[in-house]
């Protein structure tokens, strides 16, 4: 359908619209006009995703003078294809309507292992193996000494693009990384590097959180987009989590052991080096004494991880003179070991703020906090002067440079915390050292300072006002939208005892009792046989529902399960993990029916949706806490309490809340799809607790439904999965749209009525 | 019935004495041909499958050599010699199928000169179709066989399973149960510490399918290396020590043992397995995409020890194995179902046959594109929001329900326990019928609207059909969730459940054949009378065998049958006095 909000007139790919789609389509509009950053807080179920691409990307047809561009973020690489998924549907109507002038180039980014099509480098095993194989294909001087010796390997698929050069292009449309490769393979041009050249041309970009967030990643690729870009963070509920870890880095024996070996290794080379080509090294030195931007004359394929803090800080500063010289450098290096060596060594947790740390390292090992904040970058150089392309190898000493410059860089914001052991695990020495950051506004500020608006967007963002406060930025709009629902297609549940009428919950006091346990396991073989497709369980740890799933099998709970439908786990493997949720679909698809066992907090919870006969039920046992005996978590609390006046308890509930909330959420995709939710603990009866879930949710919850045992449950889950299999009027009733069409739209604009009833 | 013809090397003996004469055994679907090397030998032979009465053959334990022994219908023997058992055992299959084929000769010649020529394609259908129903196979006995039905009058009703799907569709796939290996307990004799496993080819074959090292290790030692038994032995010996989580014990017996190694270590085929298999995943699904995009996946970057994260014991300990991951592997296993159509008590046969199975599909998986398109076609599908656009049709499968009781049953639950303050809304069937009759009504007048039928209408619908379909069973059982027809012995329970068939199987035919045109269907329904009294006479005689206790329910089940019976008995006297009215009415009058 076509229709105009304002001056915009919007294609929006489908017949109909939710009146909250429309609504958010205003919103972002107005906040597109003002050039600012918004918040915008939309259920799950309502096509978020859609109604903002439609608007932007219509937004951008009606601008032609000035065209925006859309970075568009996402978590997980499954979610950007899902994203250009839905993309390429509204691109496709688009052209329909509009013709040529509707085409853009839309791709999605993501990282050698993703994206390469060269088997022998697809061989390897991680993502930095696959990085380190390309990059001994790549690299300009290997490339150099190919021309000499025809027995150094080369890519093919690079050669070919850089032979191509300024002609390797992709042509319009939306490519997923799958369609990448498959145009990569066919032109012989390696997709990663078409990829990352078409960055500056393409219309819309999507790719994860850490190319904007995480600066060791942003300084490459996200560098040369302009300021007139709309930087859209969706599923954001957890972005404050992804800031702060973006810029918090640890230390263990095993990376200074290893640092050490790279050392070493690197001093050879520059023995090495001193012998065959002195020059070189001359080279780079004067090139630090200019303080030259290192990035600006290397060739593309020889970028790195840039430098961890903020850009363009250190690229304005020269590099002090005692790191200068590579083996001057290399016994700056050597100190800071020996120093973090001895810190490690150490019986009692110690906790202490950078500039402590800075100035005790300064006064015992002499390394200046200027020093520190270099070493970053220094290193960078000198890996590339001294050609070093098995980076892989490397990563230890880049981790300890990473820390220093982190460590040199802010004075606020971090702690640094050092634990002779983990104190679940008291009786396993492994003494750690972690850099680690409270503020999640340092890793955002770089993206609100440069782009024009940045767009905040999630199912659940409640309380909405916390948001800004966490990021600390000014939303010029900030909105959280009701569901309007035709029926009432969810139904959430709050179970707080089991079948024999005594409490349910894992509280730290009550999760290993033998009676809850069970409990937890009859509530579900109950609900298996009377619910169809698949169920999903969500618990509150792995370790936890290790136990709890050891407890059912001995005690027979699982085989009972296991007679109605199959059971699939989400295990710590991911590989393994993907594959059980692909066969948990195709026991849905084919009837059989499932049930998934997963983890709150856990990468299933993240991003997989369990939408339609994908999930017809979500239990989350238990309210999933995060470990508060954690120092890390206390220092965080400990500063959210003193910078932003924040409630420990308050912050730890809504933490908690926000997960369950994403849990059940990821059941209902859109309002013909429907599914019931049973929080399973008797503190979700509580108002201080229930009340942060999000409104959505708590609109749906009856009181009558807030103190239920298990047989009481399974009476209500029967009723309505029966009421819910009924054919309904998707229109809605009783006056009530919850469906518009072309016609009610423009009866809308004529009448000026904007918020219609629902 | 493949090939149509089988061709041994054999020796042909006249008696148990004769030394033999060495040839060529040919044998066809008609006849039996031996023809001899020598071809100047006399001892050609040629029998018609019609006269072979009964065949012999010597037992493969026995050290007698593979001899087939046949004998015709006038008594004489002739006796085969074969170069070896698998030989003589295609043969013996064969011709069985043959002899079987003869018994339905005297049908076959019905059929052709009745209406049209059947091809061979549908002979061979009906058979399958015999086979695989066994109570389609009774019925086809009782009444075709005994002459009540002729075969075209039996098939007729039954055109749907002759027709085109019924050919196309393959076999519904077997599935596994859904119990763990794992779960095989032991017995033990209570005395001494030595515990018995019983094996069952199933159960063996789910070791096989879900430990692909398992079968491997089969087909590498067994039967050279060691014997089957302990070969099972030492895999449950490794079961064991898998279950006592000691894993320094396990390494410890693994260094000793290098075969018991093989079970504990882990599981490299399926390793392999899964990295094809993660190719192939769903790209919205790919979670191990993003580790090779997510940069805190670094070493030692992002936050480590905040709590958000679980403590892992080291998991290095290639000796360790979890719950967890046994039972993903079991589930996907049972998802794929019995991919092989071997029925072999032969161990060895299974292991080989499943290696082979896993080597197509992963050929298979290498080679298709069709895959990757479906895939992304699926994709493009899930993209779009199902209640903006308009419908789309998806493809349906067909549902093969086995007993449709099992549906109704089940639903028992939900109707009996209707909550206590919703007392008000329930309505009886009168009104639900009521109610639905005006909504076809409606439907007549207008035209169909969106939704078809209003939610209300259809949901008291079908819970008065569900009610009234379930209540009986219900009434007469104590337990509503134990129908009657379950506390019957077993025996009498297949009885009344072949006579309902039956039943309706003559019934059908019965009311079919009126009005009575030709006296061919005046014949028929004749015949349909006779066996239909017959059939009376019978479930009388069951009603009163039953022990005392059950007598009333199961006259209460036998009710019904008997009125369809007696409806059926009053059209034909009526209809009979009728037509001899009517021949009368020809007659003059006083001729009474």
């Amino acid at each position: 359908m076509i229709f105009k909000i304002e001056d915009v007139t919007v294609y929006f790919p489908y017949d109909n619209i939710y009146p909250e789609q429309y609504e958010y389509m205003v919103e972002l509009k107005r906040a597109l006009d003002a050039k600012g950053h918004c918040l915008l807080e939309m259920p799950t179920g309502t096509g978020k995703t859609i109604a903002l691409l439609s608007l932007i990307t219509s937004y951008r047809l009606s601008r032609p003078d000035s065209p925006i561009k859309l970075v568009y973020c996402t978590r997980t690489v499954h979610e950007m294809e899902k994203t250009l998924g839905e993309l390429k549907l509204l691109h496709d109507y688009q052209v329909r309507h509009l013709g040529a002038q509707a085409m853009i180039l839309a791709i999605g980014l993501s990282s050698r292992k993703n994206l390469c099509v060269n088997t022998k480098v697809l061989a390897a095993e991680n993502r930095d193996s696959v990085d380190a194989a390309c990059r001994k294909r790549t690299a300009s001087w290997v490339r150099a000494l190919s021309t000499e010796n025809p027995n150094v390997e080369l890519c093919d698929y690079f050669e070919n693009y850089e032979k191509a050069a300024d002609n390797a292009l992709l042509p319009p449309g939306v490519y997923t990384l799958e369609d990448l490769r498959a145009f990569g393979k066919n032109r012989g041009w390696c997709p990663y590097f078409l990829a990352r050249h078409m960055v500056q041309f393409a219309n819309v970009i999507v790719y994860s959180y850490q190319y904007l967030l995480d600066p060791k990643v942003a300084g490459i690729i996200s560098k040369e987009l302009q300021k007139e870009s709309v930087v859209v963070f969706d599923e954001a509920h957890n972005i404050d989590n992804v800031c702060i870890e973006a810029l918090s880095v640890s230390v263990r024996r095993v990376t200074l052991e290893g640092a050490n070996r790279n050392l070493n290794k690197i001093r050879q080379e520059i023995d090495r080096f001193k012998a065959t080509d002195a020059g070189r090294l001359r080279a780079e030195y004067n090139r630090l004494v200019e303080g030259l931007a290192l990035r600006g004359d290397l060739s593309g394929s020889d970028q790195w991880l840039a430098n961890p803090a903020l850009p363009h800080d250190i690229l304005k500063e020269a590099v002090p003179g005692n790191i200068r010289r590579a083996e001057h450098f290399v016994h700056v290096l050597r100190r800071l070991l020996q120093y973090l060596g001895v810190r490690l060594d150490t019986e009692n947790v110690e906790k202490e703020s950078p500039v402590s740390f800075v100035s005790s390292l300064n006064s015992q090992a002499g390394i200046e906090q200027k020093t520190l904040k270099f070493c970053y970058d220094r290193l960078q150089s000198l890996m590339l002067t001294l050609e070093i392309t098995d980076t892989d190898e490397f990563l230890p000493i880049q981790t300890v440079c990473d820390f220093a410059t982190l460590v040199g860089t802010y004075a606020r914001g971090f702690s640094i915390i050092i634990e002779p052991y983990d104190e679940r695990m008291p009786h396993i020495p492994d003494p750690i050292l972690q850099l680690s950051c409270h503020d999640a506004s340092l890793a955002i500020k770089p993206v609100f300072d440069r782009f024009q608006s940045v767009v905040i967007t999630s199912g659940t963002l409640s309380p909405i006002d916390l948001y800004p406060r966490l990021l600390s930025f000014t939303p010029v709009v900030s909105r959280s939208f009701k569901m309007s629902m035709t029926r009432d297609c969810i139904c959430p549940m709050v179970l707080t005892r089991g079948s024999d009428q005594l409490p349910v919950s894992t509280k730290f006091d009550m999760r290993s009792d033998p009676g809850v346990v069970r409990n937890y396991g009859k509530l579900l073989v109950e609900m298996v046989s009377i619910v169809p497709d698949g169920v999903v369980c969500f618990f509150v740890s792995y370790s936890y529902m290790d136990g709890i799933i050891a407890t059912w099998n001995e005690t027979g709970i699982l085989k009972e399960i296991m007679q109605q439908k199959l059971v699939f786990i989400e295990t710590q493997d991911v590989v393994e993990t993907t594959l059980a949720l692909d066969n948990y679909r195709r026991a849905c698809d084919c009837g059989r029916g499932a049930v998934f066992f997963s983890v709150a907090r856990g990468k299933v919870a993240e991003g997989i949706d369990f939408d339609r006969h994908y999930g017809r039920l979500v239990v989350m046992y238990g309210v999933p806490f995060q470990y508060t005996l954690s120092k890390i978590l206390r220092a965080r609390l400990e500063y959210l309490h003193d910078t932003f006046q924040i409630k420990e308890g308050d912050f730890l509930t809504f933490d908690a809340l926000r997960q369950a909330a994403q849990c059940v959420g990821r059941v209902i995709r859109s309002k013909a799809d429907y599914g019931m939710m049973i929080f399973a603990d008797k503190r979700y009866s509580r108002h201080d607790k229930r009340s942060k879930l999000p409104g959505w949710i708590l609109s749906h919850l009856r009181d009558a439904h807030l103190n239920l045992s298990t047989d009481m449950a399974i009476h209500i889950a029967r009723e309505f999965l029966r009421k819910m299999a009924q054919p309904y009027d998707k229109a809605g009733t009783m006056g009530r749209k919850t469906l518009l069409t072309q016609e009610d739209l423009e009866k809308m604009a004529e009448t000026g009525v904007q918020d219609m009833a629902y | 019935m493949a090939g149509g013809q089988v061709e041994k090397r054999v020796k042909y003996k006249s008696s148990v004495k004769d030394p033999g004469t060495p040839g060529f055994l040919r044998i066809r679907e008609g006849m039996l041909l031996f023809v001899p090397n020598d071809p100047k030998s006399d001892s050609k032979l040629k029998v018609l499958t019609q006269n072979i009465k009964s065949q012999k053959n010597t037992k493969e334990e026995s050290n007698k050599p593979p001899w087939l022994n046949l004998t015709n219908k006038l008594g004489k023997s002739h006796i085969f010699e074969f170069e070896n058992y698998p030989d003589m055992h295609a043969c013996r299959d064969f011709i069985t199928k043959a002899l079987a084929k003869c018994e339905e000769e005297p049908n076959k010649s019905v059929v052709s000169t009745s209406s049209e020529q059947l091809s061979i394609k549908e002979l061979e259908l009906r058979f399958k179709l015999l086979r695989e129903n066994s109570e389609l196979q009774r019925l086809h006995k009782q009444f075709v066989e005994s002459k009540v039905l002729t075969e075209d009058e039996f098939w007729a009703t039954r055109k749907k399973l002759l027709g085109k799907d019924s050919i196309r569709k393959s076999k519904q796939q077997v599935g596994l149960k859904s119990m763990m290996v794992s779960g095989i307990k032991p017995s033990t004799d209570g005395r001494t510490n030595r515990v018995t496993f019983n094996l069952t080819p199933e159960i063996i074959f789910q070791i096989f399918a879900e430990k692909p090292a398992v079968r491997q290790a089969f087909i590498n030692y067994v039967p050279s290396k060691m014997t089957e038994k302990d070969f099972w032995t030492k895999y449950f010996r490794a079961e064991y020590l898998y279950s006592t989580k000691n894993t320094a014990v396990a390494a410890a017996e693994a260094a000793e043992d290098e075969e018991l190694a093989v079970f504990l270590k882990p599981d490299e085929i399926l390793a392999r397995e899964t990295r094809q298999k993660i190719r192939r995943v769903d790209p919205t699904l790919d979670m191990e995409a993003d580790q090779g995009d997510d940069y805190t996946h670094l070493m030692d970057h992002g936050i480590q020890r905040d709590g958000t994260m679980d403590v892992v014991e080291p998991q290095n300990d290639q000796f360790r194995r979890s719950l967890l991951q046994d039972l993903n592997r079991h589930a996907a296993v049972v998802l794929e179902g019995r991919s092989i159509d071997v029925e072999s008590e032969d161990t060895r046969i299974v292991a080989e046959a499943l290696t082979r199975v896993k080597q197509v599909s992963k050929a298979d998986g290498e080679t298709t594109k069709d895959a990757n398109l479906e895939r992304l076609e699926r994709m493009s599908r899930l993209a779009g929001m199902e209640d903006l656009q308009a419908p789309q049709n998806f493809p349906l499968a067909p549902l093969s329900i086995k007993d449709p009781r099992d549906y109704f049953e089940s639903q028992q639950g939900n109707v009996l326990n209707v909550p206590r303050g919703a007392k008000g809304l329930k309505r009886n069937v009168h009104e639900a019928y009521g109610l639905l009759k005006e909504s076809i009504l409606e439907i007549r007048a207008t035209g169909l609207s969106d939704p078809l039928i209003r939610p209300e209408v259809s949901f008291e619908v079908f819970s008065s059909l569900t009610r009234t379909i379930s209540t009986a069973k219900n009434i007469i059982g104590k337990n509503p969730r134990e129908s009657f027809l379950d506390r019957l012995p077993k025996s009498t329970k297949d009885e009344v459940l072949h006579h309902w068939t039956s039943i309706q199987e003559l019934l059908r035919h019965f009311w079919s054949s009126y009005p009575i045109t030709t006296t061919y269907l005046h014949t028929k329904v004749g015949k349909l009378k006779d066996a239909m009294s017959n059939t009376y006479s019978k479930l009388e005689a069951m009603k009163e065998s039953v022990q005392s206790d059950l007598r009333h329910q199961v006259s209460l089940l036998v009710r019904p049958m008997q009125q369809a019976l007696d409806a059926a008995f009053q059209h034909y006297e009526a209809d009979l006095q009728r037509r001899t009215a009517k021949s009368g009415g020809e007659r003059p009058n006083g001729y009474v």
